[in-house]
Order: structure tokens, then C-alpha cells, then sequence
């Protein structure tokens, strides 16, 4: 385990970087369908409801198949994403992986913010438009400060939960944590628990880091 | 909230813009699925040939129903699995000796932290290498075992973190009335908290259900038997992965929306719709007290 510690960072260095990269993604996507979701115009919400409930319940796999081996056949794929850093490969296999996770992502985030929205007490509201505000004065100046803070630890789950879903792109040909894992125990079968227990740490690592940020986020912006 | 609290009932000037967001957002959506079925009409995705193996009964009945049944079966099993892992750690995380109740605390935080997927994996090379038999045989024995482990262990120590805060939540003069009447510590668990617990948890407990539903999809990458394993044999044979993803994706929806319908009916059979209760009245006075 020891002689592959580059290969467990490199490893470690996709999942985290397909993390950022989706979590950015996702939450623009998931306020863009909460705002949907929550605005006057039936069509929209509709549009937004229908979309949260079909992703919310397909597998994340089903979508990484769908963009893996479907999307191609119909003209949809990410052939000509070719940026290399360094010794990092972002191919169609990232590409795939980050459209995937975050159009899967940003319907938990949506649902996320939804149940902040949903927590800011009625009588802001009210009082907001008694004041004379219109929606979206109402929106930006009452109730989204406070459902921000109210979303901070749904929303949180829902990125740890991508991070931890990025090892599916493992199984669509992306070099990260959960391949690297996969490449080592079968090269080193008989330190196969050794290596599980340092993956399994890294990811713990990770996610420890996600909660704190998200707790201290939580601490800061509490009202007293 | 209903939407009505965020803005004012509109005027005309508003109600006429409202109609015109309305009608572009409409003309767009619609747009946009003329296109696709253009699109996918154009690609000869609507073929008879491609569809076949989702109108042949023969088909239908080994390979759909099949697949179902091998998901469902893992699911169930998983589930039930999770339940018990669930009680099991999460009574023991609050057990009042520290030889219990440390080890518990380990145990679920490292599968609650942790990728299913990494989890699965490593239980099937285990099972691969520990038994090297026949190949077939392994191939989908230990590709189901590996899911429902790995599922088990996951949503366990989810499960165990609700059963947790379900029993904390559980107004602390239920136990101490529980206590004074003579319970011991089992009794006042079993007999008072738990039953009581179990309702608040009903709703987080269903949705993890939806949730090891859906990641038994994660098979699929052990190999294990279920819907997405045969979706992969379908496409394999008639080169028809739109119309495969498809199929699958409206049987999964279908799957889960039937189980949150059942989730919503349990709710409303055992914890009735009633929002004031006794419980909650109680609890609101915890909380005010303390």
C-alpha cells in the first residue's frame, strides 16, 4: 500500500475534483429548478416537480448508463472534452461523470433548498409582501437569507452523498478513489484489507472535511 | 408553504406576464420535446427492431420479470438486513456501558462514511478470491451476496443513526415514568420507547428503503443479478441502449413511487394524520422547559 501512495492520491485527486466541479454545478442547477419549483408560473413548477421526481427515483448507475452507452447512439457525447493537467486526464469519461452526478445531484439540492424555503416561517413572508415587496423583493430580501441558513444541512447531505457517489463513475472507466481501489486489490489480493481500509478512511476523510465546513457554515449564519 | 405567501394574488398587468412566461416556457418545453422525439425518430430509435425484446412476451417474461424479481429479492433482503443492523447498533449506541456502546459508535460511522459501491467491491474481491469454484456459479451467487452486504451494512448504519434519534426523540418522561413504575432498562426500551420511536422514524425509514431500492442498481458493476444486469444483456443483443435505458428507468420510477405510495399509507394507517397529538404536546413542553 505504502509503494502505491501515488496512485491512492491521484485516485483521491479525480474524486475530489469531480466533486468540486459537480457540487458547483449541481447547487446552480438545483437553485435554478427550487426557483422554478416555488415561482408563480404553473408550467415551470410543473416542469420542475416532474423532473425532481423522475431523477430523484432512477438510479445514479441508470443515468451513468443512459450517458455512457445511450447518449452516443443519439449524437449526445463528450468526445471532444480533452484537458490534460499535469498527469490528470479530464476525458469523455470525466465529462460523463460530471454531467451525470450533477444532473442527478441538483434534484436532491433542489429538494434541499425546497425544505429551507418551506422552514422560513409564513409570517415573513407575510409580512414581507404587507410591506409592499413583490415576489421578488420578497424572495431576496426576506425569505431567501433565511432559507439559505434553514438549507445549510440538507443541503450538505445531499453533496456528501454525491461525494460518495462519485465512486460510481469507478464503474464508467474513471481512474478515481473507488478504480484506483479496485486496480490495487487485485494487484496486491493478499493486502486486499489493507488497502480497503485506507480507501475507506480517505473517503471518511473527505466527508469529515464536507461536514465541518457545513457545520461551521451552520454555527456561523445561526440565528441567535 | 403554499406558493400564495411569496407574492401577491397578481393583477391583470402581472397576470398578463404570468401568461406570457407561461406561453414561452411552454413553447420551449415543448420545443424541446419535439426535438428529442425528432431526434430520436431521426436515429430510428423508435424502430420496431429495437423495441422488440419489450413487446415479446418470451422476453418480457425471462428477462424483465426475471431482473425485477432478482432487484426486488435483493432489496428485501437488504432492507430487512438494514432493519436489523439498524436496531441493533442503534440501541447499542446508546447503551449505558462504553464497551458497547464505542465500538457501536465505530462500527456506524465508518459504513455511514463511506461509498457503498467501495463497500461492495471489496466484499466481492473478498468473495471472489476466497472461493475459487466454479466461475458461474460465483459469478452470480457472489455478486448478489456482495450487493446485499454491502447494502445491509450501509443502510444499517444509516438506519441506526434514525433509530437513534427516533428513541431521542421520544419525550424523556415517557422513560422516567417507564422507570418508576419498575420497568428495567430492556422493558423501558422495547416496551415503551421503541414502539413510539418507530413512528417518528416511518418516513426516514421508507426513504432509505427507496434509497437501497435504487443502489441495488450498484450491482452492476459486481455483476450481480437484477435490473441493470439485464438491461446490459438486452442492449448487448439488439444494440438498442435508448429504448433499454428507457424501459429501465420507468421501471425503477415505477418501483419507487409504488413504494412511497405504500410508505405514505403505512404513515397514514399507524401515525394517522392528526398533528397535535399527545406526544407532541409533551414534547413541546420538554422543550419549553428545558
Amino acid at each position: 500500500m505504502l509503494d502505491n501512495l501515488d496512485e491512492f492520491f491521484k485516485g483521491f485527486g479525480y474524486t475530489l475534483f469531480l466533486f468540486l466541479v459537480c457540487a458547483v454545478a449541481s447547487m446552480a442547477l438545483g437553485i435554478l429548478l427550487v426557483a422554478m419549483r416555488v415561482g408563480p408560473i404553473a408550467v415551470l413548477r410543473s416542469l420542475a416537480t416532474v423532473y425532481v421526481s423522475v431523477v430523484r427515483n432512477t438510479p445514479l448507475v441508470l443515468i451513468f448508463i443512459f450517458f455512457h452507452f445511450a447518449a452516443p447512439i443519439i449524437g449526445i457525447n463528450f468526445k471532444w472534452v480533452q484537458v490534460h493537467v499535469g498527469s490528470f486526464d479530464f476525458t469523455s469519461a470525466f465529462a460523463t461523470a460530471f454531467v451525470a452526478l450533477s444532473l442527478y445531484t441538483a434534484c436532491f439540492v433542489c429538494e434541499g433548498l425546497r425544505s429551507g424555503v418551506n422552514a422560513v416561517p409564513m409570517g415573513q413572508a407575510e409580512a414581507a409582501r404587507a410591506i409592499g415587496l413583490p415576489f421578488g423583493g420578497v424572495m431576496t430580501q426576506v425569505v431567501l437569507p433565511q432559507a439559505i441558513r434553514a438549507s445549510v444541512p440538507p443541503v450538505a447531505s445531499a453533496l456528501i452523498a454525491m461525494l460518495k457517489n462519485t465512486s460510481v463513475a469507478a464503474i464508467f472507466f474513471l481512474a478515481e478513489a473507488t478504480a484506483a481501489m479496485r486496480g490495487l486489490t487485485n494487484d496486491y489480493s493478499s493486502q486486499r484489507i489493507g488497502i480497503f481500509l485506507c480507501f475507506a478512511i480517505g473517503y471518511i476523510v473527505l466527508v469529515e472535511i464536507v461536514s465541518m465546513i457545513s457545520l461551521s457554515l451552520e454555527r456561523r449564519w445561526r440565528v441567535a | 408553504m403554499s406558493a400564495s405567501v411569496l407574492f401577491d394574488a397578481p393583477g391583470p398587468a402581472t397576470r398578463m406576464r404570468h401568461r406570457i412566461y407561461t406561453a414561452v416556457a411552454s413553447a420551449g418545453i415543448l420545443a424541446a420535446v419535439v426535438y428529442a422525439v425528432l431526434k430520436l425518430n431521426d436515429d430510428g430509435q423508435f424502430e420496431y427492431d429495437l423495441w422488440e425484446p419489450f413487446v415479446t412476451p418470451d422476453y418480457l417474461g425471462t428477462l424483465i420479470l426475471d431482473g425485477l424479481v432478482d432487484t426486488v429479492t435483493m432489496a428485501v433482503f437488504a432492507i430487512t438486513g438494514a432493519v436489523v443492523f439498524g436496531f441493533l447498533f442503534g440501541v447499542a449506541k446508546m447503551s449505558d456501558h462504553a464497551f458497547i456502546r464505542w465500538p457501536a459508535w465505530v462500527v456506524v460511522e465508518f459504513f455511514r462514511a463511506m461509498p457503498v459501491l467501495l463497500l461492495m467491491i471489496f466484499v466481492f474481491s473478498m468473495w471472489f478470491i476466497s472461493t475459487k469454484g466454479s466461475f458461474l456459479w460465483i459469478d452470480q451467487r457472489g455478486g448478489f451476496f456482495s450487493v446485499v452486504i454491502a447494502l445491509t451494512c450501509y443502510n444499517g448504519a444509516v438506519l441506526a443513526e434514525v433509530v437513534r434519534a427516533g428513541v431521542a426523540a421520544v419525550p424523556k418522561g415517557q422513560a422516567e415514568a417507564a422507570y418508576a413504575i419498575g420497568m428495567r432498562k430492556t422493558q423501558v426500551m422495547t416496551i415503551v420507547l421503541l414502539p413510539q420511536a418507530v413512528k417518528v422514524m416511518l418516513p426516514a425509514m421508507i426513504s432509505q428503503m427507496v434509497v437501497a431500492l435504487k443502489d441495488t442498481s450498484l450491482g452492476y458493476a459486481v455483476a450481480a443479478p437484477g435490473l441493470t444486469r439485464v438491461g446490459q444483456q438486452i442492449y448487448r443483443e439488439f444494440h438498442n441502449q435508448v429504448p433499454t435505458a428507457i424501459v429501465l428507468a420507468v421501471l425503477y420510477v415505477g418501483l419507487n413511487l409504488l413504494l412511497t405510495l405504500l410508505a405514505t399509507w403505512i404513515q397514514k394507517k399507524f401515525v394517522g394524520e392528526k398533528k397535535i397529538d399527545v406526544v407532541a404536546v409533551a414534547a413541546g413542553i420538554d422543550k419549553n422547559r428545558a
